[in-house]
């Protein structure tokens, strides 16, 4: 009887060496979980992707309206309406409008070609959105001025990298 | 390859006008994986353009971003009759164009 009671520690001891080791495995397997997922863009990504389209020149903020719901039950599908206040003659008006995203895979969601015969400078379309994040959307006047507006919103369920089921 | 195309049948000159289309098309954005983890490839539109009796009024590049089957909305002024000409084009060889008439008075 005696000599049991240290075999039953032995045992002890390894189940306990057991259960840390497929502790540490579960641990390494999330990881890799997670570095397999696609890395997102980062805001820094973003002003990237705008200065290639603004070049060096300054953007003011202001003259573009974005109409984005706060928030966002499903990323899939978000409307989404960019609007700039120019009169669209043959001197003043917008020529393209450019959208950012800081949180996608990708820092681009579309660029938007007008020209004075739009009439009114306006574009929507419906985007994805991967993440709680800005969005910022950018106009291109005919006198070679930016402007542009930001919208934070929340979203609740992502887009653009869930599994496929 | 269904466009949906909403363009006022008629206008009177001057008027600004809304034209709005939706292509179906699943724009697949080459971030998702199946449950094996293989990458489902890039499939998108990337490039929607109208013309107004020829005449290239709107184009828009788009992006993964943008949701399943592409809705885009934009305006012109009527000022003459004739038709549109919408052309989206995408990966995998993908083109599909459409038309539509207007009466202008």
């Amino acid at each position: 009887m005696r000599e049991l009671i240290p075999m039953t520690r032995q045992d002890d001891t390894t189940r306990r060496h057991f259960l840390a080791l497929a502790g540490g495995a579960a641990v390494v397997g999330a990881v890799q979980i997670l570095t397999v997922r696609p890395a997102e863009a980062t805001p820094a990504m973003q002003s990237a992707a705008i200065r290639d389209v603004v070049g060096t020149a300054v953007v003011h903020t202001g003259k573009v309206k974005l109409d984005i719901p706060p928030l966002v039950e499903n990323g899939n599908t978000v409307p989404m309406t960019v609007s700039v206040a120019s009169p669209m003659t043959a001197e003043d008006h917008v020529r393209s409008i450019h959208v950012f995203n800081e949180k996608n895979p990708q820092p681009n969601i579309g660029n938007f070609v007008l020209g004075p015969r739009a009439g009114r400078a306006q574009v929507a379309t419906r985007i994805r959105l991967a993440d709680s994040q800005k969005i910022t959307a950018i106009a291109h006047l005919a006198d070679g001025s930016f402007w542009s507006a930001s919208v934070d919103i929340v979203v609740t369920l992502a887009a653009c990298t869930e599994e496929v089921i | 390859m269904a466009a949906l195309i909403n363009v006022p049948p008629r206008a009177k000159r001057g008027d600004i006008i809304e034209i709005k289309t939706l292509m179906s098309h699943i724009m697949e954005t080459g971030y998702r994986h199946t449950a094996d983890g293989a990458v489902v490839p890039r499939d998108i539109i990337t490039s929607f353009s109208c013309r107004y009796n020829g005449t290239e009024i709107f184009r828009a590049d788009l992006f993964p971003a943008i949701a399943a089957n592409p809705f885009i909305s934009f305006f012109t002024v009527a000022d003459a009759s004739g038709t549109f000409e919408f052309e989206w084009i995408g990966d995998r060889g993908f083109s599909a164009t459409a038309k539509a008439a207007i009466t202008v008075e």
